[in-house]
């Protein structure tokens, strides 16, 4: 299993948070990770984006153009990698301020209305992990065991405390996640 | 040895390796895409712990001077920066292989020339191998490709700095220094005593007793006479290191009809166009060079002999292509490929490029 992954929105969305919540996760469950992040000065305050895989091999390069998922989470990103996507692959993205949805009918779509879901619940600061729990729901790369060791060794200590509020954000991805059209 | 786990950026590996590694000083000035080196120590506070300086030197070329004056009293010491900030210290690596100091420089590539971009590049070739400051020098240029090779490649270091008495380059890039890998660290080597010191560096000037002769530390010497024969030593050091110290990694490079030959990022992209080209019935196999100097002369040579032909993948204009051709003496096609200027080649330009300029030809 290779699992060749990109998020992508803005800064502040948690992208590369999420991304390395993933990738700890992986290591984890004993499987080979890369998290390659987009830097530079589209970082501050523009999109964000990282390349994560998660493997049961040696990962050949950290540093990839087409991909088995991309996680979208604003329309610029959209723009830039609905095409990148491999065909038979997965499109997964939060609808809120999507004004032109993905047309490619050879991948399979995905949205999760995580925006508005974590204004309702409170959860605003676990956002990302709404979108992850979406992801992991379609895609089981890692199971929630090892996303939970995944945050104890991400987070500083500090912020164990918020571990179970993460966890719950991705209980609720994987409940409202849904499928506009797959293959 | 206890291994444990941890996940981590290169530039954060690099650091790691120095506290780990009984490293006496880390000298820097902070600059993208290598600033987490430094960052990642001030916040590790490694002088509580194993007395390691960590210092934030006013410029580049402060910082290796700090590194010289370290390295002349047989500390290990050691500095990185990225591409503008090592021109700045071309001045200092001449004066350290002229001086025949052991020492670490890491230089975390990025696009240039001139202040050029943040973003990865390979474009340092021709600087780190070729001398880059004045006179007929060689710095040992390692080529890590993995997290775990930068840090490995700081205790790998150290034991060449010092058995060569010869400064030692860790030429990265910006994707190694920021992709996060797995890493598997091992116990710490404490640092240095003052009795292991002179043992190890017997030629430091670490304070003279009545006893006996001064120990100098210089690169000067007026006399050209003696200078030649000087000369003639630091060639024979370099001969040696490329009779003994030679490393690379031949990936199905046995029944290959093409080789990508690179290093660092580029070796990784390389790895994967390998397994696209698979796919499509090539044979291809991978040189990947982990000494930039000393150099793989033969092993290149062997290869051009067996092979029809091999495409130099590197993130420059075409730079360590010219070694690749000298070492080839024109046996097989040799042909270049690279995006750069902080652009990185996908795997998928890697493999199209082999077919138009190798196979197709």
């Amino acid at each position: 299993m290779t699992e060749e992954i990109i998020i992508a929105g803005f800064g502040g969305q948690g992208v590369l948070s999420m991304g390395k919540i993933l990738a700890y996760s992986g290591a984890m469950q004993d499987k080979e990770v890369s998290w390659m992040p987009s830097y530079g000065p589209e970082m501050r305050g523009g999109t964000a984006n990282v390349s994560v895989i998660i493997s049961d091999e040696r990962i050949s390069s950290p540093i990839i153009s087409q991909f088995d998922t991309a996680i979208i989470l604003n329309q610029q990103s959209l723009d830039k990698f609905e095409s990148s996507v491999k065909p038979g692959g997965v499109l997964l993205y939060d609808p809120n301020g999507i004004t032109n949805p993905p047309k490619r009918t050879d991948i399979n779509i995905y949205k999760v209305a995580a925006t508005e879901k974590a204004a309702d619940l409170g959860l605003a600061k676990v956002f990302n992990m709404i979108v992850l729990g979406g992801f992991l729901k379609v895609k089981p790369v890692v199971t929630e065991e090892f996303i939970e060791k995944g945050l104890m060794k991400s987070l500083p200590e500090r912020h164990h405390g918020m571990i179970p509020e993460n966890l719950k954000a991705v209980q609720t991805g994987k409940e409202i996640v849904e499928a506009v059209r797959t293959l | 040895m206890a291994k444990e786990l941890k996940l981590m950026k290169g530039n954060e590996a690099i650091a790691e390796a120095a506290i780990r590694s009984g490293c006496d000083g880390y000298f820097g000035y902070p600059i993208t895409p290598q600033s987490e080196v430094m960052e990642y120590l001030m916040a590790e506070k490694p002088w509580e712990k194993t007395g390691m300086v960590v210092l934030q030197a006013e410029s580049e070329t402060s910082s290796i001077n700090m590194v010289y004056g370290g390295a002349g009293v047989g500390k290990k010491v050691m500095t990185s920066s990225s591409s503008p900030g090592i021109s700045l210290m071309q001045e200092g690596l001449t004066y350290l292989a002229g001086a025949e100091l052991p020492a670490i420089v890491v230089n975390v590539v990025r696009g240039g020339p001139g202040l050029g971009t943040i973003q990865p590049s390979q474009a340092d070739y021709f600087q780190a191998t070729k001398g880059g400051g004045h006179g007929d020098y060689q710095l040992f240029v390692l080529a890590p490709a993995t997290v775990q090779e930068m840090y490995d490649f700081v205790f790998l270091g150290w034991e060449i700095a010092f058995k060569y008495r010869n400064p030692v380059m860790i030429l990265s890039d910006g994707a190694i220094g920021q992709v996060m890998e797995k890493l598997y660290v091992g116990d710490y080597v404490p640092r240095w005593t003052d009795e292991e010191l002179k043992k190890n560096a017997p030629w430091a000037s670490f304070g003279k007793p009545a006893n006996r002769e001064h120990h100098i530390i210089t690169s000067l010497e007026l006399d050209s006479a003696k200078q030649e024969q000087h000369n003639h030593k630091l060639q024979a050091k370099y001969r040696e290191m490329e009779e003994k110290e030679v490393r690379f990694e031949a990936i199905n490079c046995d029944d290959a009809d093409y080789i990508f030959v690179a290093y660092g990022s580029s070796a990784r992209i390389a790895e994967k166009a390998m397994q696209l080209g698979k796919e499509k019935g090539y044979k291809i196999g991978i040189l990947r060079l982990i000494t930039l100097f000393p150099f793989p002369k033969k092993k290149i040579a062997e290869l051009s002999t067996k092979v029809k032909g091999m495409l130099a993948v590197e993130m420059s204009a075409g730079q360590m292509v010219e070694d690749v051709r000298l070492a080839a003496q024109f046996r097989c096609p040799i042909e270049h490929f690279g995006r750069y200027g902080g652009i990185i080649h996908t795997p998928q330009e890697v493999l199209e490029a082999l077919e138009e300029k190798i196979i197709k030809r």
